[in-house]
């Protein structure tokens, strides 16, 4: 039978309820297939998905709280596209990781219902931005490390993991270009731009580390083939990022290291607090809610 | 003649490129039909592609309007869509839209991928035919789009990213 409401064939559901929040849509994996590798363990790789999938989930809504905020409309438009692309990379990784833990969460449940300490995203993917210049300075050295791992991860022993970096690749190589563009135009721009990027190159520095420290989850899932280590991504980051800040007559950029956080294990800066606040306040307070 | 599952998928239009079927697009990787119904496989062309919702629905739909019964609609991710899949015809229809159609996809070569600081490939006006024309805003109005305009005969106009 057809459907007279082309609203109606979107969903499967029987009934004329709406989500009120989270996708109200089935598995965005649908049909592909949730075996995993032999010799993987479940929890590992789940904790593994969750890291990418958080990275993404959190840094794609800092980016949409620019949409109405953005300078022009076009980089407005560009904001919450790249925004759309994490988040899609964020359902894939997040969905993956309810499968492999086995625990019958899927992409709503883990994004909506878990508290701040449970979130595994870099500490770099929750801090707040000052202004333009931190938006777009964040962004670039987020794309610049994430657009090295998600090439790493092409070749990764898990084929959806393999599938999802593969697909990333392509996009983030896009972010990249985008911001890396931006950091170049205010570094090397008016008296005023340079001073605000200077600022937001600076802030970031202390939030390096933790992108390039190594975890017991992820060096298991290394040595197994599935995982990239991320001291590996160290030399290709700094090339990259270093040849952006002295194109923006910024360089070189600084070596030092300062101790890094621990997102990964959970612990986090306010930053995320006020991201789940408003990310999660809905879910929270009309818990399966719809309309 | 009846239409096979195959061609009533293939003629289903993309919901944000109405000049385009999903044949066209590229993104229709299997369909299988047998006594327990249609089986078909798509892809997305970006990760965070809102209409595969809309699309996997409009799929079935036409499905049913067709005479099939039961449907099925799977997504796969690999191989991921490129640009590359968009069939000539598909490419001449976005001209003819005033939609720059994609050039060749960037062949990555093993190793870092090039960090792109201005240099672009150059992209014709859809509208004057002018060679070469210049990026207004890196994203448009959905992901796999950009906005450019022509020197010539200053029009704006969209440009399908090659990916």
């Amino acid at each position: 039978m057809a459907f007279d409401d082309a609203y109606d064939a979107l969903t499967d559901h029987e009934d004329d309820a709406r989500w009120a929040y989270g996708t109200g849509f089935s598995d965005p994996l649908a049909g592909v297939s949730s075996e995993l590798p032999d010799g993987v363990d479940r929890d590992d790789l789940a904790a593994y998905c969750l890291m990418l999938g958080d990275d993404a989930l959190i840094l794609s809504h800092r980016l949409q709280q620019w949409v109405t905020r953005a300078p022009e409309l076009e980089d407005e438009l560009a904001i919450a596209n790249i925004a759309l692309d994490l988040l899609g990379q964020a359902r894939l990784l997040l969905t993956r990781a309810g499968e492999a833990e086995g625990r019958d969460r899927d992409e709503d449940d883990l994004a909506m219902r878990r508290a701040a300490p449970e979130f595994r995203n870099v500490v770099l993917a929750e801090r707040g931005d000052d202004d333009f210049a931190h938006l777009v300075a964040r962004l670039c050295v987020f794309s610049v490390w994430r657009l090295e791992l998600l090439q790493h991860l092409c070749t990764s022993r898990d084929p959806m993991l393999a599938a999802i970096a593969a697909k990333g690749v392509k996009e983030v190589t896009y972010h990249r270009d985008y911001a890396a563009q931006w950091v170049v135009r205010l570094g090397d721009g008016t008296q005023l731009s340079r001073q605000r990027m200077v600022a937001a190159v600076a802030a970031l520095e202390p939030l390096l580390g933790e992108l390039f420290q190594p975890h017991p989850v992820v060096t298991r899932l290394a040595e197994s083939g599935v995982a990239v280590d991320p001291g590996s991504l160290r030399e290709a980051f700094d090339q990259v990022w270093g040849y952006v800040l002295t194109t923006a007559t910024l360089g070189p950029a600084s070596s030092s290291r300062s101790p890094a956080h621990r997102g990964r294990d959970g612990v986090h800066t306010p930053g995320l607090l006020e991201i789940l606040d408003e990310m999660q306040g809905l879910a929270r307070a009309l818990p399966g809610g719809s309309w | 003649m009846t239409a096979t599952a195959a061609d009533v998928v293939a003629a289903v239009v993309d919901p944000e490129l109405p000049m385009l079927t999903l044949a066209e697009l590229g993104i229709v990787r299997e369909v299988r039909q047998d006594d327990d119904g249609v089986l078909v496989t798509i892809t997305p062309t970006y990760s965070g592609c809102p209409a595969m919702e809309t699309i996997r629905g409009d799929i079935r739909v036409a499905l049913r309007r067709a005479g099939f019964g039961r449907a099925e609609v799977r997504t796969v991710l690999a191989p991921a869509w490129t640009t590359d899949w968009i069939s000539e015809t598909g490419k001449r229809k976005l001209a003819e839209a005033g939609i720059a159609p994609p050039g060749a996809a960037p062949v990555r070569a093993a190793g870092p991928i090039p960090l792109t600081l201005g240099v672009r490939t150059a992209v014709a006006c859809p509208r004057c035919g002018q060679p070469s024309t210049e990026v207004l805003a890196a994203f448009g109005a959905t992901a796999c789009r950009e906005l450019r305009r022509c020197p010539a005969c200053r029009e704006p106009f969209e440009h399908v990213r090659e990916i």
